[in-house]
């Protein structure tokens, strides 16, 4: 099985010269489809770039960056906005929803905006909603959902279509502990229907939804949970 | 985890046997926490000899080798309400061993101790993953295991913080613990130095 997110010896430089900021230095990374990886790491580490890179929002400085199997360096830009459109789903820490958009129209958008018919788009929007249990909201404006009701929409959109990439930064925002454990299952579901995704938190309790949590400092990876032995070893080695 | 009073709580709800604490006991624990039947017997039996528990069945029942019921007393009653109504003794806090450890890693020649505080934050996180797939294995609304699990996670997660915490503090400042030997100056009181730097609260 290959990859859906491939980053080989991927830096990222900000500035020149003495000022110039590392926040990325030969990072490696491989999420196959199914895997959800969490990327902890204290702030200043470089958790978010190694999200917008992987998004193809920003450009790596050095090292390639392949998004189902294409390097997104080799792409042009109009291609790059196409991948995103259409393989790569965002969830942001303020859900980023439109306003003056229903819930069925923000998951719907990102299909309208890339050609596909706004009928067709609609019942994909609602197949997500329901999938997400939020479908008795679809036609409510975003100032009338909970935060927890928002962050579900926006997950929605993030996933909705044929999205093979899931890409979440800090997805849970201010959002109380069980409504954050709601997302969080939601985004292992929809790992678990074959999407490979990456969430970025600096919350162990939320990372430990994740299938593998590597961690970073100074832009570096310096090291990877193993795949857990299953929780019946909780049972017999005692307390943790 | 108090094996004794989970019992009492149990039996508080009427009399019951020992297999069946067992069983109860498991099943209210999400079954995290296993639970053989001897460890019930022991404890019921300690439980009796402080006169907490007594036996609830008649003689006959009892000598034709049918299971002994307990139910709780009026003493057992007050000490169920006592232990549930008063917050743990913190007074005294446990030493904490991953504390002196990263305390002790400073010290160490040759040891890194963002290394030592990464091999501990992950096996933390490790533990949390798999108490984390018990929750996502079960059904949402088992909030039984829910319950159990989050205590867990939130108990690992506070010495997770606390790592990630210590590491940012340690990148920030060196951490200078004088020595602990006392100078060769017969003036200098020879307490230890980290008590002495706490000054009089002491």
């Amino acid at each position: 099985m290959s990859a859906v997110l491939e980053m080989h010896a991927v830096s990222k430089v900000y500035g020149d010269g003495p000022a110039a900021v590392h926040a990325l230095r030969d990072v490696d990374l491989a999420v196959e489809p199914g895997e959800l990886v969490a990327v902890m790491g204290p702030s200043g580490s470089g958790k978010s770039s190694m999200l917008t890179i992987a998004g193809t929002l920003e450009e790596a400085t050095a090292g390639t960056v392949l998004v189902g199997g294409s390097d997104v360096g080799r792409m042009s830009a109009r291609d790059r906005a196409k991948l995103r459109r259409r393989s790569i789903g965002f969830v942001f820490q303020d859900f980023n929803l439109l306003a003056g958009l229903t819930a069925a129209e923000n998951v719907a958008m990102p299909l309208e905006l890339d050609g596909m018919r706004a009928r067709d788009a609609r019942k994909l929007a609602l197949d997500a909603l329901e999938r997400l249990g939020a479908a008795t909201r679809s036609e409510h404006f975003p100032d009338d959902l909970s935060g927890g009701e928002r962050q579900r929409v926006a997950i929605a959109r993030a996933v909705v279509g044929e999205r093979t990439l899931l890409l979440a930064d800090e997805p849970t925002g201010a959002l109380d502990s069980v409504n954050s454990e709601s997302v969080m299952r939601l985004l292992r579901n929809a790992c678990g229907r074959g999407a490979a995704g990456v969430v970025v938190t600096h919350e162990a309790n939320l990372a430990s939804w994740a299938d593998r949590i590597v961690f970073l400092r100074d832009g570096q990876l310096v090291d990877q949970t193993s795949t857990p032995p299953g929780p019946e070893a909780l049972l017999t080695s005692g307390s943790a | 985890m108090s094996v004794r009073h989970a019992i009492l709580a149990l039996l508080s709800e009427g009399p019951k046997y020992g297999l069946q604490l067992r069983q109860e006991f498991e099943a209210r624990t999400g079954e995290v926490w296993p639970l053989n039947v001897g460890q019930v017997y022991a404890t019921l039996q300690r439980l009796e000899r402080d006169g907490l528990v007594e036996s609830a069945d008649d003689h006959d029942r009892a000598r034709d080798g049918i299971q002994k019921g307990y139910r709780i007393t009026e003493p057992g009653h007050r000490e169920l309400l006592d232990w549930l109504n008063n917050p743990l003794d913190d007074a005294q806090p446990p030493r904490d061993e991953l504390l002196i450890k990263v305390l002790v890693a400073v010290e160490v020649p040759g040891v890194e101790v963002h290394d030592v505080i990464q091999v501990h934050r992950r096996h933390l996180v490790e533990t949390m993953q798999r108490y984390t797939s018990l929750k996502a294995d079960a059904a949402e609304d088992d909030v039984a295991l829910a319950l159990v699990v989050d205590a867990e996670l939130f108990r690992i997660e506070g010495a997770v913080r606390w790592l990630d915490t210590a590491e940012v503090r340690l990148r920030r400042h060196q951490l200078r613990i004088p020595p602990v030997v006392a100078e060769p100056d017969a003036d200098k009181p020879s307490v230890p130095a980290l008590r002495r730097r706490r000054g009089a609260r002491l």
